[in-house]
């Protein structure tokens, strides 16, 4: 077990290393530091004077690979490659361009974002299952057709119509909770339950139709047949027998995401003024902060492909005839 | 004739006319690749009339009621589209002082669609105006015609414009053109619907009674009655929208006075576009990489599902928005190489949809891959390559045609996420560019209107309504098309 755990985990370093390069040549190669510098301090009237202090303030005046002019090793360490780059895998994400310690804002902002992505996902995944398992369970009758064709008109409005539909509904008509903000503590609560709720109701069509699939296929197999042959009722048919089979192609769809929790959701934290991670991206998006990007860039990788790993670990817990080697 | 001939008869018919006009085409790259994506489909519909086996499970699709109902909207949306994806500039008429003759064309790239709804892209009020409104939405000062000035709601230039008195006439008015709109629509419904079962009955040799009742009945060979339904509200909504559109802004205005409606009908091709074209760009990239990783397995696995385990490493979003701040920077130092507006926006357009197909191609890679890896350990494959046939020809004779029901699954379930992914990626600031009109940047700056005080509320609803007609479309066609293809949901 620990061993696969170590080797799985140093086949996640050419992984990193690739999405190194990438975001290296989109940030640095197909666009020169200059490009950059005069896209920040405005197109016209920009003086190469200007253009080299800001290259020297965000430290893009090195070369990219070689540094020719340093000795011995500098030689590779004084680029902005290494400093910009090789950096990120001892997790040291630089400044943002106001001059901020990225790994504090991140360190900081990242309980907003699980404080509002933790209950969407749990009670998300609880209700969509419920859901799932009531249309499994009066499957071929008008309710199951009912079910399907609610999910079909769910998935098909975009999320960003509940979350605008809510926050005028319930916030600007209704004055149940404020628009938007947040706060420390137990206050946090009025502030966070319009965007759990939304959260989870957003996800319910995709998710149920997903998993009604699931249970169907489980439905119609021998083991299933055997169990009500010798009598089983229904509800425990379906309740001890359906759902915990049915849990293995579920877990794969959604521990690939646990870590990913920490990202944060974009649109939603934005919407409602969470200062989550979701809000610094799209912040740092808008304000073309290269730097932020980057470190994003680098930390979803690293959580994806932890969720990589823990979907192959989860197996061996729920199917005990999956060994690892 | 033949479909062929005909389609043939109809580009030409169609490229004479834009050569002859005095305009100047502008062949735009997402237009380019829309025809190409036409030529395909076309040629694809044309192999399959005559292969039973491919037709049988279109069969199946079309003869779902709600996936007929649903293939007509698309339809409906695929016109207005095409139509909006031929692109030309107009020939300014000769000014004084220009010397030597030289023919000057417009700076404003327009299409077919443009042309067509000309009254709805001209009228541009001041400001913002209510869904068949007569005057605009927020008080202004006026003065009057005494030199003593008033805060009034000002009329507006063109909505309601026939009206002396639009507070006693106008709810007349609008009643009046609403039922004519709705005479006029069911009797075009009626005349259509009478001729094509007439159609029908001559085809299957039935009499004209003997076949309506049939379809009545819901017995025909397709279901007409939700097709005919569809094609009835379709036609009741533009017979309303000529008839109230023409007088009054059908949707409102929006802040700078444009026609809802114009905006809604244009976000239309954005949209497609992003759906389609991006599947066109990832497709062969999937298909080719997937089939390849499970077939020659060994490092040929290896090095493909190192790249797509490291491109789907990188959050979507994240690579979108690193690529297109990219491809932005490009394009602010390059304003030299677009002669227009449109030209630049297009550009990112297919930009986005090039980084939205890098994105989107690993899981249906993924697919394959795991097919392939099934697929090359069946008996036939085994026989194939005991013969010595050679690694090129077993894949495009026997994997390729058994993992086409995998393709085109994904195709039809990725198209309606794109459309809502633009939506989302507007609003982010890395979708199409802050010019092109789409329903992402229309709830983008719809956003701002709920915060207003009183609430403009239309444009949003509008292109919510638009939005969500063409994705549900997608979506309950998409069923359809995976429960018919799909050997596991079994057939029947």
């Amino acid at each position: 077990m620990l061993a696969y755990i170590v080797r799985r985990s140093l086949y996640a370093i050419p992984i990193l290393i690739g999405v190194n390069l990438l975001t290296f040549w989109l940030f640095f190669v197909v666009n020169s530091p200059d490009d950059m510098a005069r896209m920040q301090l405005g197109m016209k009237h920009v003086t190469p004077e200007a253009i080299e202090r800001w290259k020297a303030d965000q430290g893009y005046d090195k070369p990219l690979l070689y540094n020719a002019a340093a000795e011995g090793g500098d030689k590779f360490t004084h680029t902005i490659f290494f400093d910009k780059s090789v950096s990120l895998f001892v997790f040291d994400f630089g400044t943002a361009d106001d001059g901020r310690d990225i790994g504090y804002d991140i360190r900081q902002r990242m309980w907003p974002s699980l404080m509002l992505a933790i209950p969407v996902f749990v009670i998300g995944l609880l209700v969509t299952i419920t859901f799932a398992l009531l249309m499994a369970f009066f499957r071929a009758t008008y309710v199951d057709y009912a079910g399907v064709v609610l999910c079909v008109i769910l998935m098909s409005i975009s999320a960003l119509f509940y979350i605008i539909g809510g926050q005028y509904l319930i916030s600007k008509l209704m004055h149940l909770v404020p628009i938007s903000g947040y706060d420390g503590g137990l206050s946090a609560f009025k502030f966070l339950i319009l965007p759990v709720v939304i959260g989870i109701i957003s996800g319910i069509g995709a998710g149920s139709r997903w998993y009604r699939t699931i249970f169907l296929e489980e439905v119609n197999k021998d083991y299933v047949r055997t169990a009500r042959a010798k009598g089983l009722p229904e509800r425990v048919v379906l309740f001890k027998h359906v759902l915990k089979n049915a849990m293995i192609p579920i877990l794969t769809g959604v521990v690939v995401t646990i870590p990913m929790l920490f990202m944060g959701s974009l649109i939603t934290e934005s919407f409602f003024g969470i200062p989550g991670l979701g809000s610094y991206t799209i912040d740092a998006i808008r304000a073309q902060d290269f730097g932020i990007v980057r470190a994003m860039v680098f930390l979803g990788s690293v959580l994806y492909i932890i969720g990589l790993l823990l979907t192959d670990l989860s197996y061996t817990l729920v199917d005990p005839r999956v060994r690892l080697s | 004739m033949r479909l062929p001939i005909r389609l043939t008869v109809l580009l030409a018919a169609i490229g004479l006319g834009l050569w002859l006009a005095p305009v100047k085409v502008v062949v735009l790259w997402t237009d380019a690749l829309v025809f190409l994506l036409v030529a395909v489909l076309t040629a694809f519909v044309i192999y399959m009339r005559g292969k039973p086996h491919l037709r049988a499970p279109w069969g199946q699709v079309i003869r779902r009621p709600l996936a007929a109902a649903s293939l007509v909207v698309l339809c409906a949306y695929v016109v207005v589209g095409l139509l909006d994806s031929v692109h030309f500039r107009e020939q300014l008429s000769a000014q004084a002082g220009t010397e030597n003759n030289e023919i000057h064309y417009s700076v404003e790239v327009l299409s077919l669609l443009d042309l067509l709804a000309t009254p709805l892209r001209t009228r541009l009020e001041k400001s913002y105006s209510a869904p068949l409104a007569a005057q605009l939405y927020s008080k202004e000062t006026v003065t009057l015609d005494d030199g003593s000035t008033a805060r009034i709601y000002p009329r507006l230039d063109y909505g309601g414009a026939h009206l002396d008195d639009p507070a006693s006439q106008r709810g007349a008015d609008i009643a009046q053109r609403s039922l004519m709109a709705l005479l006029f629509g069911l009797l075009a419904w009626a005349a259509l619907v009478a001729a094509w079962v007439a159609w029908l009955a001559r085809r299957h040799g039935h009499g004209f009674r003997d076949e309506l009742q049939a379809i009545l009945r819901g017995e025909a060979d397709l279901p007409w009655r939700s097709i005919f339904a569809t094609v009835g509200a379709l036609i009741l909504f533009i017979a309303l929208a000529l008839k109230l559109g023409i007088a009054y802004h059908l949707l409102g205005t929006d802040k700078v006075g444009n026609d809802v409606l114009y905006l809604s009908l244009k976000s239309i091709r954005t949209g497609l576009v992003i759906g389609t074209l991006t599947t066109l760009i990832m497709l062969p990239f999937a298909v080719l990489l997937g089939i390849m990783a499970g077939h020659f397995r060994g490092w040929v696995d290896d090095v493909i599902q190192y790249i797509y385990t490291t491109l789907s490493s990188i959050p979507g979003v994240l690579l979108i928005a690193a690529a297109i701040l990219s491809v932005q920077v490009y394009i602010a130092n390059n304003p030299e190489l677009f002669e227009t507006v449109v030209e630049r926006a297009d550009l990112r357009l297919l930009f986005l949809c090039m980084i939205l197909g890098i994105t989107s191609w690993t899981g249906l890679c993924r697919l394959l891959r795991g097919e392939t890896l099934k697929l090359r350990e069946m008996d036939y494959i085994q026989a194939a390559q005991a013969f010595g046939v050679g690694h090129f020809k077993i894949i495009t004779r026997h994997i390729l045609p058994n993992v086409m029901h995998i393709v085109l699954i994904a195709v039809v379930l990725d198209f309606s996420a794109l459309v809502l992914a633009e939506a989302v990626l507007s609003y982010v600031g890395v979708g199409v560019d802050p010019s092109m009109i789409s329903w992402g940047n229309m709830i983008n700056s719809a956003r701002l209107e709920m915060a207003r005080e009183p609430v403009v509320w239309w444009s949003l609803i509008a292109a919510f309504c638009f939005m969500f007609l063409l994705v549900l479309a997608a979506n309950l066609f998409s069923d359809a098309v995976r429960d018919a293809f799909d050997p596991r949901t079994g057939r029947g």
